[in-house]
């Protein structure tokens, strides 16, 4: 239970201070492993040349993507959870995910690098919303179930489609599209742009936050209480869809963070969202910091694909924390 | 002044001929209870009522003001409605149900303070729910959550009270407490109108009484006037027998 901003504090006190601590561990292990000394001198400018390269240029933008799209993922995955009413929302649940996956694909097939790809990603993952949401709306209004099915099918269209990509692809090209497709953040180059989207999230997440909970007692209670649905249910839904995008484009599609770690944090913190989402930025941030790093040292110097982390840390975790509620 | 008050108003009931227009003063102190057969429109009305859903035609005023030109906000700070199907979202205890019947008298940026946590008790304590007050809503019994859901309506505090079967779910004992306490809401100069499928807590309770017809016709005034056997056995296509109780007329089904 929580009442009063005061009983906000201790949980995402702890958060941050799990969330900084995953962000230095991430900094100081690697090929090459540092000292949390040496990583402290490199923050305050008095580190050797190749550790400033190391941590400044390498290793600190890339768990910084790590933790803003951890943090967009499990932000927008509790969104759609509350939008649909659904406890299997997740954020690629209307087809956002295969819409970037395309995008993507289809340029490395094209044989364009870098800021292309994740160009084409971002347009995939808005024209797959805006196809859904269309089609959904139909000619009358929309609900959550017509927009899941709608969702669910579109999604299995670009699943088939990429399937087809992939089959047709040189197979020079697979590896590349395989680590993709499982989310890969040694694409990430800078991370402000998502941090940026994350922090203003957090902020304007505050204010809505009750409106959400009443929400999610159902559309019509919520208007009897004086919540103008629709903007709202609006707002959520470009909100998530822009969070998502923005996510898959800095590292492809990484499934499990946005399903499960905002059900972790309801079983433990209950069901207020002015919690909830501050905590889903800093929880889901963690773990996917933790997860990258696990991807790129266990079997170094191959990289694992870190949605396979994820799921790994995640799956025992969730199910741990369901089989002891209430 | 009438709190709520429809001018020409027609519910949109899908497939329905227009019928009757509605033109209701409800005044402050009054109970008024809807009657009518399965699939009449009961809870349309309540819901057109509220402003969830549009009228066919005509229009309602809260206070002498347009439902639809007022803020939800400001509609549900006068206006409170007790559901009869409730969605369970996610998981919630009873209080924090209850507290978000304070929704609309906080700003975005406010958090629930002390003295919306005294409104809530005292309307758990006085739906004899706050023994429950940390248990989960879908661990609780019917009576228990539609009991529930009337102490958040109590939370909410509005003027304007519009009650969809308040007593289903209930034993006796409570639905005469809930019918009692809708009395004292009006009693304080609030007004009630409520759906009910019991005559007897209708006659009982109400003042004033909206027979709703399956084809869209409609009558409403006093109940003494409203609550006679010939009107009631047509409306519910049955044949009733009459007694008085305590000076009150009791309706039984006979076959």
């Amino acid at each position: 239970m929580s009442h009063g901003r005061r009983a906000l504090l201790p949980p995402l006190g702890l958060l941050t201070l799990i969330s900084l601590a995953a962000l230095l561990f991430s900094v100081s292990v690697g090929s090459a492993s540092l000292t949390w000394g040496d990583v402290w001198s490199v923050m305050l400018g008095e580190g050797e040349p190749l550790a400033n390269t190391l941590v400044l240029e390498l290793r600190v933008p890339r768990s910084l993507s790590a933790f803003a799209t951890g943090g967009l993922l499990a932000i927008a995955g509790a969104l759609m959870q509350v939008l649909l009413r659904n406890p299997l929302a997740d954020p690629y649940v209307l087809g956002l995910s295969g819409g970037a996956s395309v995008g993507a694909l289809a340029a490395m097939l094209a044989g364009l690098g870098g800021v292309m790809i994740s160009g084409s990603a971002f347009a995939g993952a808005l024209a797959s919303t805006f196809l859904v949401f269309g089609l959904a709306h139909g000619t009358g209004s929309w609900t959550p179930a017509r927009l899941l099915l709608t969702g669910v099918v579109v999604a299995a269209g670009w699943g088939a489609v990429i399937t087809l990509m992939l089959a047709m692809s040189p197979a020079e090209r697979l590896p590349g599209m395989l680590y993709w497709l499982m989310g890969d953040l040694s694409y990430a180059r800078t991370p402000w742009y998502a941090l940026a989207l994350l922090v203003s999230m957090c902020l304007v997440t505050i204010p809505l936050g009750r409106s959400l909970n009443v929400l999610a007692r159902g559309p019509l209670q919520a208007a009897a209480l004086g919540v103008n649905v629709r903007p709202l249910e609006w707002t959520i839904y470009v909100s998530a869809s822009l969070l998502t995008a923005m996510a898959v484009t800095t590292a492809g599609s990484i499934g499990f963070v946005g399903l499960v770690v905002p059900h972790m944090l309801r079983l433990v913190l209950g069901n207020d969202q002015r919690l909830i989402l501050p905590a889903c930025a800093l929880a889901g941030g963690a773990l996917l910091v933790l997860a990258d790093t696990l991807a790129r040292t266990l079997i170094a110097p191959e990289q694992l694909p870190v949605g396979v982390i994820t799921a790994l840390l995640g799956v025992p975790t969730f199910l741990f924390l369901l089989y002891r509620s209430r | 002044m009438a709190f709520l008050e429809t001018r020409n108003l027609r519910i949109d009931v899908p497939g329905r001929a227009d019928g009757r227009a509605l033109d209701l003063h409800v005044s402050p102190g009054q109970m008024w209870g809807v009657l009518g057969p399965n699939g009449a429109g009961k809870t349309t009305l309540l819901h057109t009522l509220a402003g969830l859903r549009p009228p066919r035609d005509g229009e309602v005023r809260l206070d002498g003001r347009r439902l639809d030109e007022l803020k939800r906000r400001e509609v549900a700070k006068r206006l409170g409605l007790i559901f009869q199907e409730r969605q369970d979202g996610f998981p919630a205890t009873v209080l924090e149900t209850v507290l978000v019947g304070r929704h609309p008298y906080l700003s975005p940026w406010r958090m629930e303070g002390g003295e919306d946590l005294n409104i809530a008790q005292a309307a758990l304590a006085r739906l004899d729910v706050a023994h429950l007050a940390e248990r989960l809503v879908t661990t609780l019994s019917g009576g228990e959550r539609q009991r529930v859901a009337i102490a958040t309506v109590l939370t909410q505090s509005p003027q304007v009270w519009l009650a969809d079967e308040p007593t289903n779910h209930l034993d006796l004992h409570h639905q005469t407490a809930v019918m009692a306490l809708l009395a004292e809401q009006a009693g304080q100069g609030r007004a009630v109108l409520m759906c009910l499928h019991d005559l007897n807590l209708a006659a009982r309770w109400c003042d004033h009484i909206l027979l709703l017809y399956p084809d869209g016709e409609v009558c409403w005034g006093p109940a003494s006037q409203m609550l006679k056997p010939a009107a009631l056995e047509r409306l519910y296509r049955q044949r009733l027998a009459t007694v008085e109780i305590d000076g009150a007329p009791v309706f039984v089904p006979v076959r």
